[in-house]
């Protein structure tokens, strides 16, 4: 895939994204405190993310974020997404994300890893501003050790400087 | 099991992508084995596989021949090429133009059958002849000398005896005793390389950390993971490693014995624990955590684990690396915006810049003699060694690979050689040059993707 495809895809995937978030993102009025709720009643859709959703939802289903070169700027189109796992995290207080740093082969593997580091702590800082509480988030930098592609080439590099939402419970 | 892993450096006289061709399977890679085992003639062919690349010209290289060093006993003759080994060595060096086998009409083995005037007809400087004799129980005894040919005088003569299996060693001490008596440096071709290799794919990547001769010969796995290993760094007394693991899913510091595999857990802090290094006495670890939030330079006393933190700055620090003296540590920092050199006391105090050419500079490596320092240096997608001069006063900078994404380079214990890692082909191969970028070897592996070299301390204390 040439970069320019990539590109392309990684736009429309980010306008299918916004729109499959933009109700659950939403802000919600706040919910009446059910008089009694009855434990067991499945809760109807009263607009918090469950776990399914998870492997449904559009948005949710979306688990990396790219950088450019030597960057740790969080781009726009990527505040979609951590907009709605923000939303996960406020509606499921005992979910738990790792956020695995990465970065491209250039340079030295040491500094890379700081790197990594760097860019998970950008999409920590992201997820916390959007609601998601410092508790629920770990980051853990692989620097390059764990590339997606191994070409040395530039459409490589940018799909290893990234940084995956991994939960560790849902 | 680790000879079916990692046969020895193979024939790279060819293209890489040829050498890739190499029968893998294996099956045949055993067969092979056992050959060479059993047949002494293609063991020998196989060391001729080793490439030396000869770059440029080098006037000042001095000629030396080594004369073949025939078997003299009555059981079986040694599998190694012993004159080879101490020939390669010394072409690897830089500092020697060694004489090929084919333009020595004459072979002496002895002092008293040198013809002097044949050899300055070859416009040799030095000479070396000896051979191989029987010590019992499978050892054998090399005897061999040093001539200077202008003079006719004899620098050299000495006696080694060994077991079979520990020829290699005897022939690069042979070497190192060689260059020691022409070049008045003491010789490091009796040292060690550790390096990490990674096979397999995706989900099924394999890490080892190995340990191997400085030619690339005899490696040996010392850990295997499933989980991605990096930045070996030896013990002053050459018997540990310190280590990076994720074994534990975090970035975690092992200190490991070569010799018994014992291993102890040093650093398993939140966050980044990385980029160990010994200090000269072997007392302390300098690393970098990034327990406060991002990566900084601290420094461990190994006996107490107590932590002295070194640097403090929002930008990343890590590569930590000592001077000779212990006095000094130099790092890699980004704090100026790209990641450059810095060097702080290891007691503790300001940081200064080392480094001010070239955008990017990082993992540093310091010659014993604390006057250059080499780094990975970045320029555009281009990443090559530099070498930073300092014998003179001003520093001069040399470029020392020709590579596209050469990374981590390691001083030999003399400084004279430095080993650093390259891609090619889309895998990780090993170069060895002289720090005068005259003379590069490529170490190629049978299998996988190597990395992160890290050149031992001298085998022996003086």
């Amino acid at each position: 895939m040439n970069s320019s495809t990539r590109v392309l895809l990684v736009s429309l995937l980010s306008v299918a994204a916004l729109a499959g978030c933009s109700k659950k993102v939403k802000e919600q009025p706040a919910p009446e405190p059910a008089p009694t709720p009855a434990p067991t009643a499945p809760v109807a859709d009263d607009g918090r993310y469950g776990p399914e959703d998870l492997d449904t939802d559009a948005c949710l289903r979306q688990r990396v974020v790219y950088f450019d070169f030597d960057q740790d700027a969080l781009k726009p189109e990527f505040q979609a997404i951590v907009a709605c796992h923000a939303k996960y995290l406020r509606d499921r207080p005992s979910s738990r994300i790792t956020l695995q740093g990465h970065a491209d082969e250039r340079g030295s593997r040491a500094y890379n890893q700081g790197l990594g580091e760097r860019r998970g702590n950008a999409v920590n800082s992201a997820l916390q501003a959007a609601g998601g509480s410092a508790s629920q988030l770990e980051v853990v930098s692989y620097g390059e050790e764990r590339p997606v592609c191994t070409e040395s080439t530039e459409s490589c590099w940018a799909q290893n400087r990234r940084v995956e939402i991994v939960y560790t419970a849902r | 099991m680790i000879a079916n892993m990692f046969t020895p450096p193979l024939v790279s006289l060819a293209s890489p992508k040829s050498v890739q061709a190499l029968p893998m399977k294996a099956s045949l890679r055993w067969f092979f084995l056992l050959v060479c085992l059993v047949v002494p003639g293609l063991a020998t062919a196989q060391q001729q596989g080793l490439e030396i690349d000869i770059i440029g010209g080098n006037a000042s290289a001095l000629p030396i021949a080594v004369v073949p060093m025939p078997y003299e006993g009555g059981g079986t003759p040694p599998q190694t090429d012993v004159a080879k080994v101490v020939r390669d060595d010394l072409a690897r060096s830089g500092q020697f133009r060694t004489l090929p086998v084919e333009q020595m009409v004459e072979r002496p083995t002895r002092g008293g059958e040198i013809q002097y005037p044949t050899w300055r007809q070859l416009k040799q400087d030095y000479l070396v002849v000896g051979r191989v004799l029987d010590a019992g129980e499978g050892g054998y005894r090399v005897e061999y000398e040093l001539f200077d040919v202008a003079r006719s005088e004899r620098l050299l003569g000495l006696a080694m005896t060994a077991r079979a299996s520990a020829m290699r060693d005897v022939a690069h001490q042979m070497a190192d005793a060689i260059y020691e008596k022409i070049l008045g440096v003491r010789g490091a071709f009796w040292t060690r390389i550790a390096y990490v290799t990674a096979s397999g794919t995706g989900g099924a990547m394999r890490y080892a950390l190995v340990v191997a001769d400085s030619d690339g010969w005899n490696p040996q796995v010392v850990v295997r993971s499933a989980e991605p290993l990096l930045s070996p760094a030896w013990s002053p007394d050459g018997r540990k490693l310190a280590y990076v693991s994720f074994e534990r899913g975090n970035s975690s510091i092992y200190i490991q014995d070569i010799a018994t595999g014992a291993r102890e857990l040093v650093s398993s802090f939140r966050g980044i624990n990385s980029a160990p290094s010994f200090s000269p006495d072997g007392r302390k670890l300098a690393l970098s955590l990034s327990r406060s939030g991002n990566p900084e330079i601290y420094v461990m006393d190994l006996a107490s684990k107590q932590l002295t933190q070194l640097t403090n700055h929002f930008g990343i620090d890590t590569e930590p690396t000592w001077s000779a003296d212990g006095s000094t540590i130099y790092f890699t920092s980004d704090r100026g915006g790209r990641p450059q050199i810095y060097q702080v006391p290891s007691s503790g105090g300001a940081a200064t810049r080392v480094t001010f050419q070239g955008n990017y500079n990082a993992t540093a490596t310091i010659s014993p003699d604390g006057k250059k320092i080499a780094v990975a240096q970045g320029s555009g997608n281009t990443y090559r060694i530099a070498l930073m001069d300092s014998s003179l006063g001003a520093p001069r900078w040399s470029t020392i690979s020709t590579g596209s994404l050469d990374e981590s380079p390691s001083f030999a214990p003399n400084g004279s050689m430095l080993i650093y890692a390259a891609r090619e082909g889309g895998r990780g191969v090993l170069y060895a040059v002289s720090a005068d970028a005259r003379v590069r070897q490529r170490l190629v592996l049978a299998d996988g993707d190597v990395r992160e070299p890290a050149w031992s301390p001298y085998r022996s204390a003086r």
